[in-house]
């Protein structure tokens, strides 16, 4: 492993020398560490790349960390991670990629996981995206997640990338049973030239099932965001997804959700605002002692917090 | 102590707000500039705390001229001011507000000390987000909160009553007493509410961008409370300046 693999395993994952749990590395396309624990098991595909991670039933506060790391150009990494998660486990997955780039050269990790929950299984799920490095080249991520969730069975996903992915596609599809829940929160910074494009479709098909997004996002420079969502109820259920952007510069943002209620039960709602930081607010921290920069700073900073 | 000489300022419009007003705010008191609506008082906090620029006149804070600095320069000179309409941010907690007020960090007590004298309970309140899960009242109290964390020279509330329920008014009375009290700074509150003018040391006039009077609130307090009438409910009273 070398210090620019330690150093993005650090930013995504929080790696200090060794990880707790089950986990797995993936450096420029090869599983470079392998970890099961016995509750735990981590198998790699033998038909694509990427791995089978089986979670038995009634886990209780485990972890599993599967980072992975592009180090230099010329690398398209596309890896498939299937999670299957017992009946009533409860677990934390720390997924998320770093890709660094010192040439002009393109390079992309692109993970595609799966998401099977069985009844009353909690899943804490942090996926965090960064990109470093002088390279002129396009740092590229390009996550997909499919979210099955059984009977009674909650996922709170927790999705960031604060600047340095010249390109992110996120894309994100969850189905929900009865009871089953789903949470989302998502935190985007873009700058220089940086294209973020985020979608969402969330199908609740049991009654009781309820979904949350919230999506925070934070465009400068001549960065370009768009956010797209569909919360679709086909039985009594809540959605709720809300997605706020500040503009600085000439970031540009694109926001479309939508709502599809097939049941009069269903209870669906959306919030959305796009504007740029308010002149009071930067005013009332002046008003503090703050430069008008410190300030704007600062309300970033509390806005992707 | 603040000192106001001949200071005018128009809107972009063209329209003449303030006209030559001079006056003082002394150390150790509390000084209400009060007056009819639309008659410039809240034009002239914002000259004072920096947020406007006067089109001439000047303005010393103990002494020192500080007519060019903008509003971060006279924060960090000794002035805080407290807006009439809260502002809201949608990242900030509670407790991070103050902080940037006060300019460090706070621990629980301290936090939980400054929103008990604007009548909140810090446990209940410090992680609330300065949204608008917040009432109108509370995010009201917690502006004033943020001036009080910042122990300043000279301490500006432009209407702090606004908003702000009866129950929690006669509250808001005794802390600016307090204040008054303990405070080694000046105090200047904009008010036309006779309870508030009741409790201050020097009272200003304003009227159509004028200083119409100024003195001691001993003196002015009679001839201005005669006009206007109270609730006959809750006795609060505005000062009728028609």
């Amino acid at each position: 492993m070398n210090s620019i693999t330690e150093r993005l395993l650090n930013l995504v994952a929080g790696w200090k020398g060794n990880f707790t749990g089950a986990y797995s590395v993936r450096e420029n396309g090869q599983c470079s560490e392998l970890h099961s624990t016995e509750q735990i098991r981590l198998v790699p595909k033998k038909e694509q790349p990427g791995l089978e991670i089986h979670i038995l039933p009634g886990t209780r506060g485990e972890m599993v960390s599967i980072p992975a790391c592009v180090t230099h150009g010329d690398v398209d990494d596309l890896v498939y991670n299937d999670f299957f998660v017992g009946e009533g486990a409860e677990v934390t997955i720390i997924a998320g990629c770093g890709v660094h780039l010192e040439t002009g050269e393109l390079a992309r990790h692109s993970g595609v996981h799966r998401f099977f929950l069985e009844e009353n299984a909690h899943v804490v799920y942090e996926e965090k995206h960064v990109g470093t490095g002088e390279g002129e080249g396009l740092r590229s991520i390009d996550p997909v997640t499919e979210i099955h969730l059984k009977r009674g069975a909650v996922l709170q996903m927790e999705s960031v990338q604060l600047g340095g992915v010249d390109r992110a596609l996120r894309k994100t599809e969850a189905r929900l049973e009865a009871g089953a829940k789903l949470l989302i929160r998502e935190r985007i910074l873009t700058e220089g030239n940086e294209e973020a494009k985020t979608e969402f479709e969330v199908c609740m098909e049991g009654q009781g099932a309820s979904a949350d997004l919230v999506s925070r996002s934070v465009a400068r420079g001549n960065s370009h965001q768009a956010y797209r969502s569909r919360i679709i109820g086909n039985a009594p259920c809540t959605g709720h997804s809300e997605c706020d952007a500040i503009l600085a510069g000439h970031g540009r943002v694109d926001a479309a959700p939508e709502l599809s209620a097939n049941h009069e039960e269903a209870a669906l709602i959306h919030e959305a605002a796009i504007g740029k930081i308010a002149g009071e607010q930067i005013m009332k921290l002046r008003t503090f002692g703050l430069t008008e920069e410190e300030a704007e700073a600062r309300i970033i900073e509390g806005f992707l917090e | 102590m603040l000192e106001v000489r001949h200071v005018s300022w128009a809107a972009p419009d063209g329209e003449q707000i303030l006209r030559d007003v001079s006056l003082t705010v002394p150390d150790g008191g509390l000084t209400v500039i009060t007056g009819p609506n639309g008659g410039g008082k809240t034009t002239l906090a914002k000259v004072i705390a920096g947020l406007e620029t006067p089109s001439s006149g000047e303005i010393f804070l103990n002494g020192k001229d500080i007519t060019a600095l903008d509003a971060t320069e006279r924060a960090r000179a000794g002035i805080s001011f407290a807006f009439q309409q809260p502002v809201r941010f949608q990242g900030f907690t509670v407790k991070r507000l103050l902080e940037l007020a006060a300019g460090n960090e706070l621990t629980e007590k301290q936090v939980c000390r400054l929103l008990s004298r604007v009548g909140l309970c810090g446990k209940e309140y410090a992680s609330r987000r300065m949204d608008a899960s917040l009432s109108g009242g509370e995010s009201k109290r917690i502006e004033i909160a943020g001036v009080l964390a910042r122990q300043s020279k000279l301490s500006v509330f432009d209407e702090p009553e606004a908003g702000i329920d009866l129950w929690s008014f006669q509250n808001l009375i005794r802390m600016f007493e307090g204040e008054r009290e303990k405070r080694k700074g000046a105090l200047l509150i904009i008010s036309h509410q006779e309870r508030i003018l009741r409790i201050a040391d020097e009272i200003v006039v304003i009227a159509q961008g004028r200083v119409q009077r100024q003195g001691k609130a001993a003196r002015l307090l009679p001839e201005l409370a005669r006009n206007g009438a109270s609730c006959p409910g809750c006795r609060r009273k505005e000062v009728d300046f028609r």
